[in-house]
């Protein structure tokens, strides 16, 4: 530890070629959240019609442990666990990255019309196509994809700038929000409630064979993040700084909109359009670590524990009735976001 | 917001915007009163049944017991009056939430409105199982009042004051949690999701006059208060310190909005549902022709948000017919590529 007293603890891990660089505070949030987000999977893998104590789960995730319990724990109820590690993990950094590059604390995916347009691909898929678990994918990616590439070129004018980006965006989506109202109200009842379910986002039909696609679109998006470095907390920092301090802005934007996009999409294609979490994860880690800017590690942890804890409770509150994650996602998640705001902030420079 | 252009804007004279000077900005006002009016005559006449201008002057100057004059005052008229009302409403209480929110994102569906009334009409028709419109009115009305109060007080506790952020993270928060509970009592109850996709989409067809003339007082009201507001909101727009040293009263000014906003947005929602786009929209455009001074953005948007709210109800009058599209589909495909084309012209001026 040397250099400028910030009035907080910060750990410096030097190699001979890379250096690492982070506040104690904001490592140690990191692991609690991450305990935490381990603790509820092991709940999650617990609870259910089958009922397996905490120890028993550990031993089938271990490989030990009565051919029975395994069944349930490992084939049935371990994919859903670890989708909604991924995806929550997924839909954190996704929202850091664009509060960050828009540098807004509503900025998301969202706002250039990937949800949006997701929901549009979702809905003519069930129309035209049918209504299996891969056909909605495909769908939610084409529409998603489709709509921020049109986001972002009818946002191009010698570049792209956050402002802009930001106003297309609402207008396409609106666009496309009314193309998709029109289809709500047009198709038979059931069809609407499908495409409804979907839209709040749901894990309930997931199995292991979702598992390894997301796990590993997850695991080499972050380590593009990872590559990255420091830009993003550059960009943050407005135009002009960054580009003063050797970030070549134009291309590092289009590069983390790319990764922040192709997050969601793998988060949409597998579970819908989860609303919230993108949202409130990056604020809610803020608040915790009581950073000036938006870190990506505890926004992904919190994305994590967010979407595993309200999965369960999806489950759990109105069973037998499954509700989607979505709608928990949101209540949730809202209630503590509220609880947070009302705590009396401490001025992030104590 | 900190969202500005990468090159300051070339050095000129005039302020930001097209209009330059108030006796442009004055002029261009004109010609949109005059493209409303137009409007309105457009709205009467033109439908399913379209109705000469005569017969229309006829209808008002020497009543007769025909079909066309029954058109013209039962369903055409109230329906103009309910569009100019709902989009005044809608357009001034976006520009005001951007303003008091200092955030180019705000609508009312960030301040947790649309959320509150959606509540509150899924608890109507879902567990109480009221379906006749004078319910909905009053329900979505009770909607974005018990919103309103829960955003601001949330946002005031704690260090004692809702700054912009605090009141737009307390909307998020409780908008969110409003929607995930009216989102599962939709997907517990179908028979409610049925009635609600299509309140959801927002229509000015099928209004009575008695709509109109109810929500009318509270929507005065409300564009009493915000014009009150502009002088103070333009202080505001320059950082609650320097609105202080300027002699602005701060709360009073946030009060005075959200209590407009919640009015107007109260009303509009009530009369013909949540038409989200007209907000977020109309006062964006409007920006960037009258530049940053609220009185002139609130002036301009008052004229321009009912054109486009008519204007979407008479295109989607005639582009199916004999069906119609509603008004609150139409008016995204209207107003999306003027926005877009708008913001693609020159530099920003964000609010």
């Amino acid at each position: 530890m040397s250099g400028v007293d910030f009035g907080h603890r910060v750990v410096i891990l030097r190699r001979s070629r890379a250096s690492v660089r982070f506040g104690a505070r904001t490592a140690l949030v990191c692991a609690v959240l991450g305990l935490a987000a381990a603790a509820m999977a092991v709940l999650g893998l617990g609870t259910g019609e089958f009922e397996v104590p905490p120890g028993e789960v550990i031993q089938a995730l271990a490989g030990q442990g009565s051919g029975a319990t395994r069944l349930v724990v490992v084939e049935w109820r371990l994919p859903r666990v670890l989708l909604a590690l991924l995806i929550g993990a997924a839909l954190g950094l996704s929202g850091a990255v664009f509060q960050s590059l828009l540098r807004n604390p509503l900025g998301s995916p969202d706002v250039i019309g990937f949800n949006t347009g997701a929901y549009t691909g979702v809905l003519v898929t069930m129309v035209l196509v049918g209504r299996g678990y891969y056909e909605t994918a495909a769908g939610a990616l084409i529409g998603g994809l489709a709509a921020a590439l049109v986001v972002y070129l009818l946002a191009y004018k010698q570049g792209v700038q956050g402002f802009r980006l930001i106003i297309v965006g609402i207008a396409i989506s609106a666009v496309l929000a009314s193309v998709n109202q029109w289809f709500v109200i047009k198709v038979d009842l059931r069809l609407a409630v499908a495409a409804a379910i979907w839209g709040q986002g749901s894990l309930n039909t997931v199995k292991w064979e979702h598992v390894p696609p997301v796990a590993a679109a997850v695991v080499l998006l972050a380590g593009c993040l990872l590559a990255l470095g420091p830009r993003l907390s550059l960009l943050a920092m407005g135009e002009e700084a960054a580009a003063a301090l050797g970030v070549r802005t134009e291309r590092a934007r289009l590069l983390y909109l790319v990764v922040g996009v192709a997050l969601t999409a793998v988060a949409t294609a597998a579970a819908g359009p989860v609303a919230f979490v993108a949202l409130a994860a990056p604020q809610l880690a803020r608040l915790l670590t009581r950073t000036a800017g938006i870190a990506l590690a505890p926004s992904a942890a919190m994305g994590a524990l967010l979407l595993t804890a309200s999965d369960w409770l999806g489950q759990r509150a109105f069973a037998p009735t499954q509700l989607p994650v979505g709608v928990v996602t949101v209540s949730l998640g809202g209630l503590y976001f509220a609880w947070l705001l009302t705590r009396p902030m401490r001025k992030a420079s104590s | 917001m900190i969202l500005s252009d990468r090159r300051p804007a070339a050095p000129t004279d005039r302020p930001a915007g097209v209009a330059a000077g108030n006796a442009g900005r004055s002029g261009w006002l004109l010609v949109l009163v005059a493209a409303l009016v137009a409007t309105c005559v457009l709205s009467i006449a033109v439908g399913t049944r379209n109705i000469g201008l005569a017969t229309v002057w006829d209808a008002f100057a020497h009543v007769a017991d025909s079909d066309d004059h029954a058109i013209v005052r039962e369903l055409r008229v109230p329906r103009t009056v309910l569009g100019l009302l709902a989009g005044a409403a809608l357009g001034v209480s976006g520009a005001v939430i951007q303003a008091v929110t200092r955030n180019p994102l705000a609508d009312t569906q960030i301040l947790g409105m649309n959320a509150g009334a959606a509540l509150f009409v899924v608890f109507a028709i879902g567990v109480l199982g009221l379906t006749s419109i004078w319910s909905y009115v009053w329900f979505a009305f009770a909607g974005v009042a018990f919103a309103t109060v829960l955003v601001y007080t949330l946002g005031s506790i704690g260090r004692g004051e809702a700054t912009p952020l605090r009141l737009t993270l307390a909307g998020v928060a409780l908008g969110a949690v409003m929607e995930g509970v009216s989102a599962a009592i939709r997907l517990l109850k179908p028979r409610a999701f049925d009635y609600l996709r299509f309140w959801d989409v927002g229509t000015l067809g099928g209004r009575p006059l008695p709509i109109a003339e109810a929500v009318a007082p509270f929507i005065l009201a409300g564009l009493v208060l915000a014009f009150a507001a502009a002088r103070s909101l333009n202080a505001v727009a320059l950082g609650d310190d320097l609105a202080r040293s300027l002699g602005a009263g701060v709360t009073r000014t946030r009060v005075l909005s959200v209590v407009s906003v919640a009015l107007l947005t109260g009303a509009a929602t009530a009369a013909v549902g949540p038409i989200g786009f007209i907000g977020l929209m109309v006062p964006h455009a409007v920006r960037r022709i009258v530049g940053p001074d609220q009185r002139w953005i609130l002036a301009y948007t008052v004229i321009c948000a009912p054109i486009l709210l008519l204007g979407a109800d008479v295109a989607g009058r005639v582009l199916i017919r004999p069906a119609e599209l509603q008004a609150g589909i139409v008016t995204a495909f209207l107003g999306a590529p003027v926005l877009i084309w708008l913001i693609r012209r020159r530099a920003v001026t964000s609010p």
